[in-house]
């Protein structure tokens, strides 16, 4: 820790500024950020979040290695949490570019593995957001969840956490014979899991008063900042890009836009940004369920792959929904086997630019659950 | 424990030389250093959480890494970051070891070719006993290699103390 | 202004730089267009034209529309004006295409690497990067 002092020329008071860092190893950080906090005392007037320890070169990637499809699996490792939405939005993107049709079944398994990574994902999120603020239960409990989702998918794609599963017009190969069933089986059983996560953890006492209040976003500037996911539906505004953007074939399924509503605190609080996360997970098992019920048992998934990937020259900026956001990939192709310039928009990276104008005026304490209701992966930042 | 005291008739008495009773003692409650960087750091907390429990073997994680004894590298190292990580290494108390976990933190892993801030290897900074390779590596393997780390630290010499030959050459101001 | 396209894929506007900053500010306040969001700012190295180019995506929540514009400067003289005062967003955008491209944006507040280390030489994005070998006595290479 650096603590410069910085003594300010006022006469009547000895005010004291100091600067401390937190992180780049910090047990609440989520990853290597480093925050410099200018502080009055315990009050933080002022962040600057540096960022770049963990940036490894995926744009210069996508470009030397001069193949569609073996971009792949870095696209996986941006962020490492949800890895499977990551690979959906580059495989739809360069799919529009191609115009390709995509059969069925190939649509109906990709819109249930996302859903379920949206599950994974959002309790990994809500079990770390707990564990910053202290409570080690609701992190074993929803951890002992999500390795069933990973038991699935390590069926499906042989890997627990990054699965390089998707390809340019389908899929690797077709999923095991018991994957309804499995899926099935953990709708059932995850349902009530929600019920026990709200009695532990979202209507506690403690957790209201570490949440509520804290980190207030308003919506005019959510938007000057382009946020996009649970924070700017914490917020109060209603924009979730499977429903005002479709991709894939996510406008057959019926399901609802959980907003935060200031149900305890003020509107666009952390305790709102928690809030709409948990409700999201029951709307996805809502999709899922459609989904099931849809699919087609019958279908080759690798039928549509093209053999060698050659496009024209053009571009394109698809955007997807994932578990945190907006994530965009602008891409632009020329005549070569491989892109010109492919660029990442990661929601946490945009996310966490607004972190110096939500928490001035915070405490040190309050930094932590800030930082955890936006819910940031630092791979997705740094790229 | 039961072995021994059946054949001495008494079942207070252990004969053991100090140096296995340390090296017992030490190698059970191995207290790690929770230094996530990128994916791994999710298999480590898998490791640590209920499926994969790592308290059975007496791990537990520290904030700290003046309270650590093992460091676990998970995860990619980059330029920026590799001052960062010698700092904290010189900041541990000896006896101390390090698990290199993952591909990126041993030799670059999947960014070895054009991968112009990543280190291609936490070993040019500071000296790792243990490699657990994968991408990431599944929590079993992660639990091996401390496994391996412990029958190490079982035939370690209280005498000649452990050599930090590297360590001393590669010290730097920083 | 132009409006031009590629073979496949989504068309664009290139605009002059000088005329970028109100055009950005019409689009975002007039009551026909309100592009509230700048959803995502990159840079490009242009090597066979010798330009630096910089593509702006915008999208307005309330009307559904998006669009994508584009600025296209000489890599001697690559000045383009900062929009960080219109879309908030574009601060760490901005700094990163500064970062990987070598774009150098006029007026903005912190024009400083973001991603690569303060001290790090050159841009890495561009076509013709070759990485430094050494960085604090560090092997950048195997």
């Amino acid at each position: 820790m650096e603590v410069m002092m910085n003594k300010t020329t006022d006469s009547n008071s000895e005010r004291r500024e100091m600067v401390i860092n937190m992180g780049p190893q910090h047990p609440s950080t989520h990853g290597v950020l480093r925050l410099e906090l200018v502080l009055d005392g315990e009050v933080v007037k002022e962040v600057r979040p540096n960022i770049g320890y963990l940036h490894r070169c995926f744009e210069k990637y996508a470009e030397e290695l001069g193949d569609y499809a073996s971009v792949t699996p870095y696209t996986d490792r941006m962020d490492y949490v949800s890895a499977m939405n990551q690979e959906l939005g580059y495989v739809i993107a360069i799919e529009r570019l191609l115009e390709l049709e995509i059969p069925e079944r190939v649509e109906y398994i990709r819109v249930i593995i996302s859903e379920l990574q949206r599950i994974a994902s959002h309790l990994l999120g809500i079990g770390a957001f707990g564990l910053d603020l202290g409570a080690f239960t609701p992190f074993l409990y929803l951890f002992t969840e999500r390795e069933k989702i990973l038991d699935i998918f390590e069926k499906t794609s042989g890997a627990r956490l990054l699965y390089n599963y998707m390809t340019v017009g389908g899929l690797m190969k077709d999923v095991p014979k018991d994957f309804k069933k499995d899926t099935a089986e953990f709708v059932k059983t995850f349902r009530p899991k929600i019920k026990e996560l709200n009695d532990l953890l979202s209507y506690n006492k403690i957790f209201i008063n570490r949440t509520a209040d804290i980190g207030v976003l308003p919506e005019k500037v959510a938007l000057n900042y382009a946020a996009s996911g649970p924070v700017l539906r914490g917020s109060g505004m209603k924009w979730d890009l499977r429903k005002d953007d479709p991709y894939s074939i996510y406008d057959r399924f019926d399901f609802d836009i959980p907003v935060g509503s200031g149900e305890v605190g003020t509107l666009g609080d952390c305790w709102d940004r928690y809030m709409v996360r948990v409700r999201e997970m029951e709307q996805s098992l809502r999709i899922i369920e459609q989904a099931l019920d849809g699919m087609p048992d019958e279908g080759d998934v690798t039928e549509a792959v093209p053999k060698r990937i050659r496009l024209k020259e053009g571009e394109i900026y698809c955007r997807t929904e994932t578990p945190r956001g907006e994530l965009g990939y602008y891409i632009i192709s020329d005549k070569k086997g491989g892109p010109f310039r492919v660029k990442a928009r990661a929601p946490s990276f945009v996310h966490l630019s607004m972190l110096p104008s939500i928490s001035k005026g915070s405490l040190i304490a309050d930094m932590v659950a800030i930082v955890g209701s936006i819910d940031i992966v630092l791979g997705e930042v740094d790229r | 424990m039961g072995m021994l005291d059946k054949k001495y008739h008494d079942s207070n008495i252990i004969i053991v030389s100090l140096e296995s009773a340390l090296n017992w003692a030490r190698k059970n409650s191995l207290w790690y250093e929770q230094f996530g960087l990128a994916c791994c750091a999710i298999e480590m907390m898998a490791t640590a959480a209920s499926r994969y429990d790592f308290d059975r073997f007496g791990i537990i994680p520290r904030s700290s890494p003046r309270q650590a004894d093992v460091m676990i590298v998970a995860g990619t190292v980059t330029l920026k970051m590799a001052s960062r990580i010698k700092r904290l290494y010189e900041q541990m108390s000896e006896p101390r070891y390090v698990i290199s976990m993952g591909s990126c933190s041993n030799c670059g892993g999947p960014y070895w070719e054009h991968g112009y801030h990543v280190l291609k290897g936490v070993d040019k900074v500071i000296p790792v006993d243990v490699y657990v390779p994968g991408c990431p590596p599944r929590p079993e393997a992660l639990l091996e290699g401390f496994l391996k780390l412990q029958e190490k630290i079982t035939g370690e010499t209280i005498i000649e103390g452990k050599k930090e030959d590297s360590d001393k050459e590669t010290k730097t101001g920083t | 202004m132009e409006y031009q396209t590629g073979d496949i894929g989504e068309p664009w506007i290139l605009v002059e730089t000088s005329s970028l900053k109100p055009v950005m500010k019409t689009l975002r306040d007039d009551p026909q267009l309100l592009f509230d969001v700048l959803m995502c700012l990159s840079g490009v190295h242009y090597q066979k034209e010798e330009e630096l180019g910089v593509t702006y995506h915008i999208n307005s929540t309330s009307l559904g529309h998006k669009l994508a514009i584009k600025v296209r400067v000489p890599i001697e003289n690559p000045h383009v004006p900062s929009v960080e005062s219109i879309w908030k967003t574009a601060n760490w955008h901005e700094r990163e295409a500064w970062d990987m491209v070598g774009v150098i944006f006029d007026e903005h507040p912190n024009h400083k690497r973001i991603l690569c280390p303060e001290d790090w030489e050159g841009h890495p994005l561009r076509k013709d990067y070759v990485q430094q070998e050494f960085y604090q006595g560090m092997p950048t290479g195997d």
